[in-house]
């Protein structure tokens, strides 16, 4: 693996595969009485939030603290970012912490990147601009795996803003990744011109909806009615929203968060069983820790068995 | 138009050179020079052409060995952001210039975005007055077609022509208002003077920062379509056809535009245009990896726009190669791709980046490139430079065959913003003179040394 988690293009099939196997590893301690896991004991991860974030942010922050790191979380706000100072400057002031890790968030699109050009430690892109979200990406495969039970084959399609959003970049290259046949739906104002070549088909309506195994719903976001991009939510709702009449008997329901009831899904649909939306919270977590311990403690060897977390402790720490 | 507007151009006193080129191989297509020969240079003008060797250097004139090189017209660029007044952080008169005689350019025009804007005779005449003094090669200052480049009331442009505008624009924004656009180019007719369009419709461009296409879509980077610029131009054209004005469509990016360029030539309008050497050479698939280095604007299109504009230098529909120089301090480019500002310079790199992806691989003939970048001037009026006996003496001395990477021993310009920076390039300026005196001369480049 790479020592930066930037873009799932960053990621081979293996490092998933590997990723996803320590996630399920995580998950085994996650259901014991004392969740934590000596790995980081040690080291430094600093959470660097130029955007607010509250899913993203904090399960980030427990997965570190599970791993037994010291954690330092900062938002962009209140921070000297606010008195004036630059990305560049504020990246090479924390690395004097000398930290093993910088999880960073920013509303422009590839501004991880820069990061790691400016930091010794491993950056993940916890989300930059509208480019990509690529851990978004990963514990939504994880989830998906833990219900259907495989990959490989699986035909999704991803429904919304497609214009807007950095889960859905991501997500398409991941499930294009794993096999899955990805198709993307929404108005063709919110789907940007050249998006097949990221590998998917394109729908403007769901007529064909019936032909997906998952759909994925994506975030109608309320800020972008003024760009008039739809007419009216109402009426995105009414050729868009997945609700009990569209959405078949055997299809799962995925869905980033969080929802705007009522927009992109039914309440009936949010609350029946075949959703996985407070799964995929549930396996931010640990798919989390699993990134964190893959790109500072795992190296780049062949996936361990699923009685690892155990054992780290022991194993002599990467300088 | 038959009267040149030459003498708007400012350069600081600078001795005329006298001096023999020997047995360069000159090259000036109009001309029709095309082979080895010496040239000699007395009192600021060309004095003499002869057969390689056949002149004999006059007392006191330095003799230059130039075999193995090339001599060609010095360079003319329309479209250069000097920065000055308010961001001599970035780049002033002097370093401006002396990188642009570093690239071979013997005459530049600088853009009026500056801060103050040069909307005014008083900002004009600073400025002419600074040009004279620290200049390394003619100078020509652009004046805003509107006041602060607001795109609401237009300047005092019969004044500003009269104070030595070498032509109107607002650079760096287009005019939004189809209302002012016509109200200039009816001005036009009492002020004489071109007008230079960036050409782009704001309510298109949107918040885009990059051309809008699949690279685009794959970085979730909001687009700029190419139709943003090609309707512009379309408008602009049928405003100037009805005021039977003339127009200059700087830094054409896009084939719609092209081919909306070549309509108005079978119809035989006063249109002419310009295309930048990033434009000719790179494409959206460089901005892959967000480096601001690849931000400008209009940005780099697809290669299906490259090609249309490489047919488009050949035909003559673009009948200049502008380098759009723009500097931006080192901060101000390491800062996200989508925040950082837009512009690259490209003085010093120009020649040599079009040589080596268009002349070295056969696409272009050195010829037509050399008649390209010498004839940014004539849309404003400017005399093309030329080695012809009794010309001023305009003249770059070019290695073919030497290869340089890009900033590996710095910049003449203080910024270092090049596109092209790290690629290495064949072809190197080794001396330029600008209306009769030495500009740039490499440093290695001594006198009387054998090349």
């Amino acid at each position: 693996m790479k020592r930066h988690l930037l873009s799932v293009d960053d990621l081979s099939r293996e490092d998933i595969e590997r990723i996803l196997g320590r996630a399920e590893s995580f998950a085994e301690v996650s259901g014991r009485e004392i969740k934590k896991v000596p790995t980081l004991r040690g080291r430094t991860v600093i959470n660097l939030f130029y955007e607010a974030s509250t899913r993203t942010s904090s399960s980030f922050e427990l997965a570190a603290k599970r791993l037994s790191a010291d954690l330092v979380s900062i938002k962009a706000q209140g921070s000297s970012v606010d008195k004036g100072e630059s990305l560049k400057d504020n990246i090479q002031t924390l690395s004097a912490y000398d930290p093993a890790a910088v999880v960073f968030r920013s509303p422009h699109a590839g501004a991880a990147g820069l990061v790691a050009r400016w930091t010794p430690a491993s950056v993940i892109n916890a989300g930059d601009g509208k480019h990509e979200h690529p851990t978004q990406a990963l514990l939504d495969l994880y989830t998906l795996r833990r219900r259907a039970g495989r990959l490989e084959g699986l035909n999704v399609w991803i429904v919304g803003d497609l214009l807007h959003s950095r889960v859905a970049r991501s997500n398409i290259l991941a499930f294009g990744r794993m096999g899955c046949r990805v198709t993307v739906c929404g108005p063709p104002t919110l789907i940007p011109r050249g998006i097949e070549s990221l590998g998917c088909e394109v729908r403007i309506t769901l007529d064909d909806l019936a032909q997906a195994d998952v759909v994925y719903a994506l975030r109608m976001q309320h800020e972008r009615m003024t760009g008039s991009f739809v007419p009216s939510l109402r009426e995105y709702a009414a050729q868009y929203q997945i609700d009990g009449r569209r959405l078949g008997a055997g299809q799962l329901l995925m869905h980033p968060g969080p929802v705007n009831r009522g927009v992109e899904l039914s309440a009936e649909v949010i609350d029946s069983p075949q959703a996985l939306i407070t799964d995929q919270v549930e396996s931010g977590v640990v798919v989390r820790m699993a990134v964190l311990y893959e790109l500072l403690a795992g190296g780049s060897g062949p996936p361990r068995r699923a009685d690892d977390p155990s054992r780290p402790a022991s194993e002599p720490q990467p300088a | 138009m038959s009267i040149t507007l030459d003498s708007l151009l400012d350069r600081a006193d600078l001795a005329s050179a006298g001096l023999l080129i020997r047995r360069a191989h000159l090259l000036d297509p109009r001309a029709g020079l095309d082979g080895p020969g010496d040239l000699l240079v007395r009192g600021g003008a060309v004095a003499e052409i002869g057969a390689p060797g056949a002149l004999e250097a006059p007392a006191h004139a330095e003799v230059v060995e130039a075999e193995g090189l090339h001599a060609f017209p010095a360079f003319v660029d329309p479209h250069v952001h000097l920065r000055t007044p308010g961001r001599e952080d970035e780049e002033d008169i002097e370093t401006g210039t002396r990188s642009a005689a570093a690239g071979g350019y013997g005459a530049i025009l600088a853009m009026p975005n500056t801060d103050p804007v040069v909307d005014s005779a008083s900002v004009l005449g600073s400025l002419r007055e600074r040009a004279r003094a620290e200049a390394r090669i003619p100078t020509g200052f652009t004046a805003a077609v509107t006041m602060g480049q607001r795109g609401e009331q237009l300047t005092e442009m019969a004044e500003l022509a009269q104070a030595g505008a070498a032509g109107f624009t607002d650079d760096g924004l287009p005019l939004r208002s189809a209302s002012i656009m016509r109200q200039a180019l009816a001005y036009q007719r009492l002020a004489r003077r071109c007008i230079a369009l960036h050409e782009e419709d704001p309510a298109l461009s949107g918040d885009g920062v990059m051309h809008e296409g699949e690279v685009s879509a794959l970085l979730g980077v909001a687009g700029i379509p190419s139709v943003s610029e090609s309707t512009m131009v379309a408008r602009d054209i049928e405003l100037a056809a009805y005021e039977d004005g003339f127009i200059h469509v700087q830094h054409v990016s896009a084939r719609q535009t092209v081919e909306v360029l070549e309509r108005a030539r079978a119809a035989g309008l006063r249109v002419t245009a310009e295309a930048t050497p990033h434009h000719l050479l790179l494409t959206h698939e460089c901005v892959r990896g967000l480096d601001t280095h690849y931000k400008m604007n209009p940005p780099l299109r697809s290669e299906d726009d490259r090609q249309a504009l490489i047919d488009g230098l050949r035909s003559g529909v673009l009948g200049c190669i502008a380098t759009d120089h723009a500097p931006h301090a080192r901060e101000e480019k390491e800062e996200p791709f989508e925040v950082a500002p837009m512009g690259v310079t490209g003085l010093e790199s120009a020649f040599a980046a079009v040589h080596t992806d268009l002349v070295v691989p056969g696409v272009l003939t050195l010829g037509l490139v050399v008649e390209r970048m010498t004839a940014g001037g004539e849309p404003f009026g400017l005399a093309i430079p030329t080695l012809a006996k009794g010309a001023p003496a305009s003249v770059c001395l070019v290695d073919l065959e030497a290869e340089w990477e890009v900033g590996e021993s710095g910049y003449e310009s203080r910024s270092s913003n090049c596109a092209f920076a790290g690629r290495r390039l064949v072809g190197r300026v080794r001396m330029t003179i600008a209306a009769g005196a030495v500009a740039f001369r490499e440093r290695s480049f001594a006198i009387g040394a054998v090349a």
